[in-house]
């Protein structure tokens, strides 16, 4: 249907279209027109566009380490993530009854205390101080000066913490549809648990795995809170840096560049990672 | 299998799940501990004694009331205009078919697939380069964007799971578009709008990274937080985080288990 029969949804979509373009689109130009500003200028006295695309090997060849790092760590979070999902969306989904509810309240609930204060609130429980760490140095998992806090460990773990819940709806949705006789068809054409888990469960909830992926690994990748309080310096993020150099340094060109470079990197593998694992969970579901 | 064995396996996964679940829900427990607890001094977070004059005094802590306000005024503000945008652009994209919907489609997708880092600095480099002076309204026009996505998939999610033959039926009996929409379709996906709505209120009120680069000046209660933690944040502000997660559940729940119309 085009032409006249059309035009009211030009005009129910024009006011979040424009909002869209406006905010997201324009300002994206911008920002790249920003990465291709005389780094010679300053914030004060004005920049001038002189199309230096050599802005982008010096922040790299700066800056690279974060960058891997980022994506490193926002990796090993989603892992995590899909890791310790799994068993708390199935036992959701399938095992918990007319509690089902509940515990879906539980999983979003911490939604709704700050995100800061969550991560505040990591920060006491890892602290060299707190009775984790007490326990672990007591039964020898950690030395006696060993620690948590400002550890990777504890940026990856902050940031699986603060991303779980976005890995564990989607897999819910898609393992609370699915059909319990064909667990049983599987065990009665004699697949043991972990065949059935792996050749069954595990392809029917594969469109939930690919949200779920995609929900956690992108904020991971931008996040700076996480490196900033639970790290050291030594496992800044490639957010620290964007972040740092557009409110403290005011390195308005090496800013955007990053910036640009991260939006870049994560579409890049969102695009390769919903070719591959995308089409073949359509596929399957299909 | 043993009878012991079998029930192993049958509940394994459960007892994972629950672990999993006390694993969220452990920060909220301990941020709920130190709402009434009276540290031995500023910088340290022991457990020293049971008080209640944080719950009693909660704008004790100076600025963080305003911040606060600041805060809930401009998630309302978010959420009214990101749900009536969202909202149209989610009954668009289900009612009609034209070009440029799957244009239209990936322009809803591509904020949710950009990390805040990059919205938010490159909505500082436009409003630097246009001039905008940063604030109130700078940070409402950002949380808008982040919202708006949210928003049409959520009511999108909702309104293709109707029966098309609602709109039909209302149609063949006589009611006008106008009608119909407001009679059969509203109403219909009303639970969908509302869940719309309480996700972008909640996703405003929280954000910090995007709120970081577009506030100038204006400080909203993440930011209160942020700069307060490196001092140590004021005991009142875990006043405030486990208050807001306690209505906010009480919220969630009434309308989960609330007898259902359908």
């Amino acid at each position: 249907m085009t032409g006249s029969r059309s035009r009211p949804a030009y005009l129910l979509l024009l006011p979040a279209g424009l909002w869209l373009i406006l905010f997201f689109v324009v300002p994206a130009v911008q920002l790249f027109g920003t990465s291709l500003y005389d780094p010679a200028g300053s914030l004060t006295e004005g920049y001038r566009m002189t199309w230096a695309f050599g802005n982008y090997p010096a922040a790299l060849a700066a800056y690279w380490p974060q960058l891997l790092r980022s994506l490193g760590y926002a990796a090993a979070a989603t892992v995590a993530c899909l890791v310790l999902g799994l068993p708390l969306a199935y036992a959701i989904a399938v095992k918990a009854g007319r509690w089902r509810n509940v515990l879906l309240i539980a999983v979003v609930a911490p939604f709704f205390t700050s995100f800061l204060v969550r991560t505040l609130a990591w920060q006491t429980i890892l602290s060299d101080s707190g009775l984790l760490v007490g326990l672990l140095r007591d039964v020898h998992l950690l030395g006696p000066d060993g620690r948590l806090l400002a550890t990777p460990f504890a940026v990856v773990a902050g940031l699986t913490y603060n991303f779980l819940p976005f890995m564990v709806l989607p897999l819910y949705a898609s393992l609370e549809r699915l059909d319990g006789r064909l667990l049983e068809a599987s065990a009665d054409l004699y697949a043991g648990p972990a065949a059935t888990f792996r050749r069954v469960t595990l392809p029917l909830a594969a469109p939930g795995i690919v949200a779920g992926t995609l929900l956690t690994f992108i904020p991971a990748a931008g996040d700076y809170i996480n490196a900033r309080l639970l790290g050291t310096p030594g496992t800044a993020m490639i957010g620290n840096v964007v972040d740092s150099a557009f409110l403290i340094r005011l390195d308005y060109p090496q800013a955007a560049a990053l910036s640009f470079v991260l939006m870049a990197a994560v579409l890049l593998l969102v695009v390769a990672y919903l070719r591959r694992a995308g089409a073949a969970a359509l596929d399957r579901v299909a | 299998m043993t009878r012991a064995g079998r029930w192993i396996a049958d509940h394994w996964v459960l007892g994972a799940g629950l672990l999993v679940l006390a694993y969220l829900l452990l920060p909220v427990a301990v941020v709920a501990g130190l709402s009434v607890n009276r540290p031995s001094s500023r910088l340290s977070y022991d457990f020293h004694d049971f008080t209640l004059a944080w719950w009693t005094d909660p704008c004790g802590a100076p600025g963080m009331c305003a911040a606060l306000v600041r805060s809930v005024q401009i998630a309302f503000a978010a959420t009214v205009i990101a749900t009536v945008l969202g909202t149209l652009m989610a009954f668009a994209l289900t009612t009609y078919r034209f070009r440029g919907r799957a244009a239209t489609s990936i322009l809803v997708f591509l904020p949710m697939a950009t990390p805040e880092v990059v919205m938010g600095s490159s909505l500082l480099a436009l409003f630097g380069a246009a001039r905008v002076p940063l604030g109130l309204w700078t940070v409402v026009i950002a949380h808008v964007l982040f919202c708006v996505s949210f928003v049409v998939v959520t009511v999108r999610a909702r309104l293709s799971g109707l029966d098309p033959r609602l709109p039909e039926a209302a149609a063949d009996l006589y009611a006008g578009p106008w009608q119909t929409f407001h009679r059969v379709t509203l109403p219909l996906a009303l639970p969908g709008i509302l869940a719309a709505a309480l996700l972008a209120f909640s996703l405003s009120f929280d954000d910090f990274i995007i709120t970081n680069f577009t506030a100038g000046t204006t400080t909203t209660f993440p930011m209160y937080v942020w700069g307060t933690a490196q001092r140590g944040i004021p005991p009142q502000v875990n006043v405030v985080a486990t208050a807001a997660f306690g209505v906010a559940v009480a919220l969630v729940a009434v309308t989960t288990f609330r007898p259902r119309r359908r």
